[in-house]
C-alpha cells in the first residue's frame, strides 16, 4: 500500500511537471471580466446566480418522497456540510469505481436517502442545488486530490483538452492556454477555469453548470459534443478542477 | 465547368470514389461535397481552387459575417462599422504588401501548414481529417472553394497600414 501511494505521488509529480511546461499559474474567470461585470457577482443582491442559490436552499429543506430532506443529514441550514470537502470535488468513488463529480453526490441523495425520482442532470433543480451546495463553499481553495485512482482520470481528461475536435478541428487548449487574455470579438478569452461554476452567463441570460458550458464549446467547434453526465466530460471535469487547484470558489460566478 | 475540375471529377469517378449525381439530387440528399485539391509551392498555393475567381466584396461580406469567416473575430481589420475586433491573430491592414495571393491562400486554406500549433481554423482542410463532426458538416470544409477565393480576392486589396487606413 505504501509503495502504491509512492508511486501515485511520483506519476502526479510528473504529470505536474510536464503539465507546467509553458502553463501559466490558473487564473480565475473573474480575473478577465470588466469592473461591471465584478461588481455585479460581488455583490449578492445584483448576482442574478444567487437566484439559483435561494431555490437550492429551497429544495435543499425540502420533503422527498420518503419524508426525508437534505436537512435531516446535514442540518437546516447545512452545517453538516463541510466547506473544504465541497473543494475536493470531484473525489474518487471507491464503491463505484468511477470520479464522483459534487453533481453525482448530490442527485445520489436525492434519490437514494430522499427516495426521489432521479434529476435530470443539467435541469435547473440539479443546477439550483449544485449552486446551493457549491457556495456554501465560496472562498474555498480549489483542492483536487488527484495523485491516487483520479490520476487515470485526469490524464484522459487532460487527453480531451488537447484533442482537436470538428469542423474547426479545434481543441480547448488552444484558446485557454495559449489566448488567455486576449480579445476574441469583444470579450476577454478566459483560461477556461471552473471555479465559479455554475455561474450566470450574462450572453445566455441563465444559470449554466460545467457540462452545458463545455457542450456549447463542443458545438462552437461544430463538433458532436460529448452529453452532459458523459465518463468522457467527467474526465474532462476531473482535468479542470485539478488545473484550477488553489483557485478560490466563486459560486455562483458572473461570466460573459 | 472548368477543364481540370473535369479531369478531377473524372478520375474519381473512374476509380470509383465519386458518382455523378445530378445536382439538384445532390443538395437534397447533403452528400459529400466536391473537395478540390490543392498544393503548396514556395510557401503559398499558387493556383486558384478549382480554377476559379474570387470576388472581393462578396470575401469583404464573408469576413464580417460572424457565422460564416467571422475573421474579426480574431483579426484586426480596416473595416467600419465593426467595433468588436479580436486580436488572437496578427492585424490583417496591409497583408497584401506583407503576403503574395498564393501565400494568403494557404493561410485561409490551413494555417497549420505555416504553424502547426494554431489556433486559426483550417477554412480548407480536407474534411476526411475532422473528427466527431455532425452529418450536416460531415465531409464539407468550412468554405466553399469559391468562398476561399472571395475572400483572397478581398484580402489582396488590403494595400495599406493600419497607420495609413481611414
Amino acid at each position: 500500500m505504501k509503495n502504491r501511494g509512492w508511486t501515485g505521488t511520483l506519476l502526479a509529480l510528473l504529470a505536474f511537471i510536464s503539465g507546467a511546461v509553458h502553463a501559466e499559474p490558473p487564473r480565475s474567470g473573474y480575473a478577465y471580466l470588466t469592473p461591471e461585470s465584478r461588481a455585479m457577482q460581488d455583490d449578492d443582491f445584483e448576482n442574478p446566480g444567487m437566484v439559483s442559490v435561494e431555490q437550492g436552499a429551497v429544495l435543499f429543506a425540502a420533503a422527498g418522497e420518503n419524508g426525508k430532506s437534505c436537512t435531516s443529514c446535514h442540518a437546516g441550514d447545512a452545517s453538516g456540510l463541510d466547506p473544504a470537502r465541497i473543494a475536493r470535488y470531484p473525489v474518487y468513488n471507491d464503491a463505484e469505481q468511477r470520479p464522483l463529480t459534487l453533481r453525482d453526490r448530490i442527485r445520489n441523495c436525492w434519490t437514494g436517502a430522499l427516495g426521489n425520482p432521479p434529476l435530470a442532470y443539467t435541469g435547473p433543480q440539479a443546477i439550483a442545488l449544485e449552486s446551493f451546495v457549491r457556495n456554501l463553499a465560496r472562498g474555498q481553495v480549489v483542492n483536487v486530490d488527484f495523485s491516487g485512482p483520479l490520476l487515470s482520470h485526469y490524464e484522459a481528461g487532460k487527453k480531451l483538452y488537447y484533442t482537436r475536435f470538428g469542423q474547426l478541428d479545434m481543441s480547448c487548449n488552444l484558446c485557454h492556454d495559449d489566448h488567455a487574455g486576449q480579445h476574441l470579438r469583444g470579450q476577454l478569452l478566459s483560461q477556461g477555469q471552473t471555479n465559479g461554476f455554475p455561474e450566470y452567463r450574462l450572453a445566455k441570460g441563465n444559470i449554466t453548470g460545467l457540462h452545458q458550458r463545455m457542450k456549447q464549446c463542443f458545438v462552437k467547434f461544430r463538433a458532436v459534443p460529448f452529453p452532459a453526465g458523459s465518463d468522457e466530460l467527467i474526465d474532462l471535469e476531473v482535468f479542470l478542477a485539478a488545473r484550477g487547484n488553489g483557485l478560490k470558489i466563486e459560486t455562483p460566478a458572473v461570466r460573459f | 465547368m472548368h477543364r481540370i475540375q473535369v479531369v478531377i471529377l473524372s478520375t474519381l469517378v473512374q476509380a470509383g470514389l465519386l458518382t455523378l449525381v445530378p445536382p439538384s439530387v445532390a443538395a437534397d440528399s447533403g452528400a459529400q461535397q466536391h473537395y478540390a485539391e490543392w498544393a503548396i509551392h514556395n510557401n503559398g498555393i499558387t493556383a486558384p481552387l478549382d480554377g476559379l475567381t474570387g470576388d472581393p466584396e462578396r470575401g469583404r461580406q464573408l469576413v464580417i459575417d460572424r457565422r460564416k469567416g467571422n475573421c474579426l473575430a480574431c483579426h484586426r481589420m480596416p473595416i467600419e462599422g465593426e467595433d468588436f475586433q479580436g486580436n488572437l491573430g496578427p492585424p490583417l491592414a496591409g497583408v497584401a504588401t506583407r503576403l503574395s495571393g498564393a501565400g494568403i491562400r494557404l493561410r485561409i486554406v490551413d494555417q497549420r501548414q505555416v504553424n502547426p500549433g494554431t489556433v486559426m481554423p483550417g477554412y480548407y482542410r480536407d474534411p476526411a481529417r475532422f473528427h466527431r463532426v455532425p452529418e450536416k458538416f460531415s465531409g464539407k470544409t468550412y468554405f466553399t472553394a469559391q468562398e476561399v477565393e472571395d475572400v483572397v480576392a478581398y484580402l489582396n486589396t488590403l494595400k495599406q497600414e493600419a497607420g495609413n487606413e481611414k
